[in-house]
């Protein structure tokens, strides 16, 4: 199966360095922010961003994680329901700045999952969409406010984005169907 | 692993791997409950029917109100209100509910096996919350929930069951599902309540008290059920419970960070003393909680595989 690389390792730091700076830019300072990231490599795009965030601020927002599973618009449909695994908040979000990440970004139904999750914990004061590759292709009108690239795909071909915390290197690529 | 099964009816004919995976989703759905809004929408138009003829609080509660958290649409059917009082048999009521649009049905009933004849004769999902003195998974699970937080890991715990075990569907499904886990059973009472064929299980059968705690890191009392006392298995409540109620003294022979447990409701200064029932209530409530997230990734899980059936 033919694969193209669309990020290396250093393009995705370079990536998430300039992300995590106009997420900075945009809320004045990290004062008010909570990061919460989409599992499986959303929390870890949200770990570095944390991670970069007490570089530059010396402040560590908390940070959550999500499992959308059990607010997936797909499951009267699908016949094998995925594994649910933990949902981690332990924080109020509550008149916060709720960073919200993903890895890739497609139909937009997950993001919708991941929306109304968040608002069951409270009411934060606005929810900020982060996602490294916009795949287009969208069904729900949602779009993201931080964006590593976007890249223009065919609905057959797949988008992955690879990281060391789980697959042992960096790389984002699509194949093709 | 996924899920395969579209009814949970015991534990006997659950594999150790399906049994961890209902434990690891308990774990996820526990979350839940910690929340302001303690509902996910998992189940949403999905019609639950909780069909109960045995008098029941807890555990139909506890149903209730997992069913409630997955944002499932609850019926109650209870033996007092059902039509089974103006002679309606099991099944046509359970084919009039399953009309009325229920894809799931939990089921308690004093006859052993009543819900595998749901089973095979309807097509929704059936979820057994007590059959006779036969199984009753969802405290089972609950149990091993709560042991396996406690403890880390249920394999090599020695665990005993005390009490009644003859007429106790608790200690059955419990002994199914600690020895697949890899515990070591220990049960102990009065040899009129301790069944023959508990021999073919793996477990160890002992009529002393004392002994049968010795180094053991689990204790499960088993309720003194007087409704089921139907004829005399033992001369007296007193001389029960000064042979097989749980005392400090008695207690000092087991592990020193022994867990204590109790399905509920305890009768005090029977099967635990009272000082003995304070110091346990803390996981008593425990598995009490614990039993709101393991029904509900029952639900989940059969919900799922009922899907493809």
């Amino acid at each position: 199966m033919a694969k193209n690389i669309l990020m290396d390792s250093e393009t995705i730091d370079r990536t998430i360095v300039r992300i995590t700076s106009e997420i900075l830019e945009k809320n004045k300072g990290a004062k008010d922010l909570v990061v919460i990231g989409v599992r499986t490599r959303g929390v870890h795009i949200a770990e570095r961003i944390v991670k970069r965030i007490h570089k530059l601020e010396k402040i560590k927002p908390p940070m959550g994680t999500l499992d959308i599973t059990l607010y997936r618009d797909d499951l009267r449909r699908k016949t094998e329901w995925p594994k649910v695994e933990r949902t981690e908040v332990p924080f109020s979000v509550e008149d916060k700045e709720v960073i919200l990440v993903d890895d890739v970004i497609y139909t937009g139904r997950t993001t919708r999952a991941a929306l109304e999750e968040i608002m069951d914990f409270g009411r934060p004061s606005s929810i900020q969409l982060v996602a490294l590759v916009d795949r287009g292709h969208r069904e729900l009108p949602i779009q993201p406010d931080y964006l590593g690239m976007k890249v223009n795909t065919l609905s057959s071909e797949k988008v992955r984005v690879h990281l060391k915390e789980t697959d042992g290197k960096d790389e984002v690529i699509v194949k093709k169907g | 692993m996924t899920f395969q099964r579209k009814h949970i009816l015991g534990l006997e004919e659950l594999s150790a791997e399906e049994i961890t995976l209902i434990l690891d989703t308990a774990e996820s759905m526990k979350e839940v409950s910690g929340r302001d809004v303690k509902k996910v929408p998992a189940l949403r138009g999905v019609t639950v029917c909780n069909l109960f003829y045995e008098p029941s609080t807890r555990t139909r509660s506890s149903f209730e109100i997992a069913e409630k958290r997955l944002s499932a649409d609850v019926l109650n059917f209870t033996l007092s209100h059902s039509s089974v009082t103006k002679g309606e048999t099991l099944l046509d009521t359970a084919r009039n509910l399953e009309a009325m649009g229920a894809s799931v049905i939990v089921i308690r009933h004093p006859m052993s096996g009543s819900p595998w004849l749901l089973a095979r004769e309807l097509n929704s999902s059936i979820i057994n919350a007590g059959d006779g003195s036969h199984e009753h998974p969802s405290q089972a699970l609950l149990d091993l929930f709560t042991i396996r937080e406690m403890k880390g890991e249920i394999k090599g715990l020695k665990v005993a069951i005390v009490g009644d075990i003859l007429h106790s569907r608790v200690a059955r499904s419990n002994i199914w599902g600690l020895v697949k886990l890899g515990a070591e059973v220990r049960v102990v009472g009065p040899p009129t309540l301790i069944p023959k064929y508990i021999e073919k299980a793996k477990v160890r059968t002992f009529y002393n008290l004392e002994e049968a705690i010795e180094g053991v890191d689990v204790i499960i009392m088993l309720r003194i059920q007087m409704e089921r006392q139907d004829s005399v298995y033992f001369p007296s409540l007193r001389e029960y419970s000064r042979f097989y109620g749980l005392t400090r003294d008695k207690l000092k022979g087991a592990d020193k960070d022994v867990t204590v447990m109790h399905p509920g409701p305890i009768n005090r200064g029977i099967e635990l003393s009272s000082d003995i029932a304070d110091d346990a209530s803390s996981v008593i409530l425990d598995q009490v909680s614990n039993g709101i997230a393991v029904r509900m990734a029952m639900f989940y899980l059969v919900a799922s595989a009922g899907r493809n059936q």
